[in-house]
């Protein structure tokens, strides 16, 4: 019964924001590039299929009707390549966003909670951990574990970016833990589900969601990084291999080829920015408060 | 008897010393992180099954090598003896660490991984430790505008540049001011970009060298600071505003003090404090972000010398410089944990939890 009404409690806020979220523009097109970036990625490939053969003529053709983003150094479409270069950068976002965000809320949950050596031990080791850099670690542990498919990346990166966000839960947490009426769910002992469901959650929900797309855009970040350097291999065509591919080619520095590089990196650079901005509306659209006074 | 208690009684004071002193606190920390990683390192590399080591020793004796040599070959890369039981390595391992012995390099036969990393590490200390000075005070100044120009036109230019340049990544930042600034507007000559110095140029203490390094570093370190920057704004903005809704800057501005003086001594520097918790995640992002921008721009510091390693499968590298980042985060965070504690004295009393 507690289940089901929170999830029509979640449910009914999710009809409001999206009321509320038609009155930021911000936010709102923020949230139309990233349902495009999702539809283009997944559903455009059955349009435009990847080319699979050469097209001479076209070798790093400049912007034209035939091509809107150019062709790369095989003359195959740049725009084409881009919409099935998507999947791999989408599906790793979100696997690791959600990912991370889970580990970091039960655990960050949980240590406050428990509070006492528990909590010290948790947050001990979590502070341990903020200090080791972590882009080098992915980058040795993705050498020597010699990763293939996104989905193991995706938990990798997932495993090691959840502390710093572990840390934030559990400020929150403590902080709501005093607020007043959080006090007087618990004085009439309305149970440990209905106070995290109906008390504690609605409150962390635009924190949550923000702190998911930042480690959503950092493991945009990670991936095209490892792509670069070249731990990750090149058997997909996504963003991030599209990328270094070109730079290998030199293509920076050869300004009729530049489409070929400009393309993916603008791709990443909509989807990052579309992500960042609708987080950033996120705050207004769950926060009453920012919403009249601010 | 009571000369043990007498021990006992001086450990457990000095534990309860420990614990209440930040300074030691911090020091202690500081040491059991870098053992952690030392330790991380030698079990990924050494002590894992189908581990980097034993891969090697099977490549030689695939090639032809006896096993025994194959065993001792290994051990001269390594620098350890792998004859010796797992646990008596470790050890051997932990000490040739705390020497700044890392072993020899596989690819590059003979040479030592310590004097590789001594002959990179000043350029990524100088080009990253640059970055987040300028980042640093840069980023709290424009914060602070924006903080007190709420809601007019500056704060929403600068926020919506923050945000944007916080959510772009570095590594493709690096890419468009290469295509921009190098290729496109021609505003910086590539050779410039590529490499720390001019070829032929001997380090040395002279007008000429110094300007020459300030010259190939200056894009690097534009990108570097335009990176991390947008992050410092948008903290300093939201902790400076929390900070004017204070009783005691009202209570300073009914006493009449000079707005310049409410703004270094009562707003300012409360202000700045938050900020130095997040310092860490912070540092350990651009020497993250050092090993793309680095192999990016050719610039040969330890970045550059990662990357290249990590693509020669070269382990010994790989180790050794893991750790020496590790090891300089650690000590910059180190640095920041003591000028908080400077600049906050209620941290130092209370232990940290303040």
């Amino acid at each position: 019964m507690n289940f089901t009404d929170s999830l029509a409690n979640i449910g009914r806020q999710l009809v409001k924001s999206f009321k509320l979220l038609r009155r930021n523009t911000m936010g709102s097109v923020g949230f139309v590039i990233i349902v495009g970036v999702i539809l283009l990625s997944f559903v455009g490939p059955y349009f435009w299929p990847a080319e699979q053969s050469a097209n001479v003529d076209d070798i790093n053709a400049g912007i034209s009707l035939k091509h809107p983003l150019g062709a790369d150094f095989q003359g195959q479409d740049n725009l084409i390549k881009v919409i099935n270069g998507g999947r791999d950068i989408v599906t790793i976002a979100f696997v690791t966003g959600v990912t991370a965000t889970l580990i970091a809320v039960v655990v960050g949950a949980t240590s406050a909670f428990i509070g006492g050596r528990v909590d010290d031990f948790i947050m001990g080791l979590v502070n341990i951990w903020l200090t080791i850099p972590k882009f080098p670690l992915l980058a040795v542990l993705a050498t020597v574990l010699k990763l293939n498919d996104v989905v193991t990346l995706s938990l990798l990166m997932a495993l090691l970016d959840w502390p710093g966000l572990a840390r934030q839960v559990r400020s929150q947490v403590l902080s709501l833990k005093r607020r007043d009426y959080v006090e007087a769910a618990i004085m009439l002992d309305l149970g440990t589900p209905h106070i995290v469901s109906r008390e504690l959650l609605p409150n962390m929900m635009s924190f949550i969601a923000i702190a998911t797309i930042n480690t959503m855009t950092f493991a945009i970040y990670q991936q095209t990084g490892l792509v670069f350097l070249g731990i990750v291999p090149y058997s997909s065509a996504n963003w991030g291999v599209m990328i270094s591919a070109a730079e290998r080619r030199g293509v920076l520095y050869n300004p009729q080829a530049m489409w070929s590089i400009v393309a993916p990196i603008g791709a990443i650079v909509l989807f990052q920015l579309g992500l960042v901005s609708f987080a950033r509306s996120l705050d207004e659209i769950f926060n009453p408060r920012l919403r009249t006074s601010v | 008897m009571t000369t043990t208690i007498q021990t006992r009684f001086d450990l457990l004071t000095f534990w309860y010393q420990l614990k209440s002193n930040y300074l030691l606190q911090k020091i202690a920390q500081a040491i059991f992180v870098i053992w952690f990683v030392a330790s991380v390192t030698f079990f990924v590399v050494r002590a894992m099954p189908g581990n980097a080591v034993d891969i090697l020793i099977q490549d030689l004796t695939l090639a032809g090598v006896s096993p025994e040599d194959a065993l001792n070959q290994a051990s001269l890369l390594v620098g350890l003896d792998l004859n010796k039981p797992v646990y008596l390595q470790y050890t051997d391992y932990l000490i040739n660490v705390v020497r700044g012995d890392f072993g020899n390099s596989y690819k590059s036969q003979g040479l030592k991984v310590s004097e590789l990393i001594v002959q990179v590490l000043p350029w990524t200390l100088f080009s990253v430790g640059l970055s987040l000075i300028i980042t640093f005070t840069l980023g709290i100044a424009l914060g602070a505008i924006m903080a007190y120009n709420h809601d007019t036109w500056i704060d929403h230019l600068l926020s919506n540049i923050a945000a944007t340049l916080d959510a772009v990544s570095p590594y493709l930042i690096g890419l468009l001011a290469i295509l921009l600034i190098g290729v496109t507007w021609k505003w910086v000559p590539i050779t410039d970009m590529r490499g720390a110095m001019s070829p032929g140029m001997q380090p040395e203490f002279s007008f000429e060298f110094i300007a020459d390094i300030f010259i190939h570093v200056r894009v690097l370190l534009l990108v570097y600071v335009l990176s991390s920057i947008g992050s410092w704004m948008l903290q300093m903005k939201s902790s400076t505003i929390a900070t004017l809704g204070e009783d005691y800057v009202t209570v300073a501005r009914a006493r009449g003090l000079p707005d310049s003086r409410i703004l270094t001594a009562y707003v300012g520097r409360n202000a700045t404090l938050p900020l130095f918790t997040r310092l860490a995640i912070s540092i350990g992002f651009v020497v993250g972000g050092s090993v793309l921008l680095e192999t990016l721009f050719t610039y040969r510091g330890v970045g550059f010398l990662l990357a290249k390693a990590l693509s020669d499968r070269d382990y010994p590298i790989m180790q050794g410089v893991f750790l020496i980042i590790t090891i300089s985060v650690v000590f910059a965070n180190l640095f920041a944990d003591f000028v908080y504690g400077w600049l906050d004295p209620r941290i130092r009393i209370s232990g940290g939890e303040g």
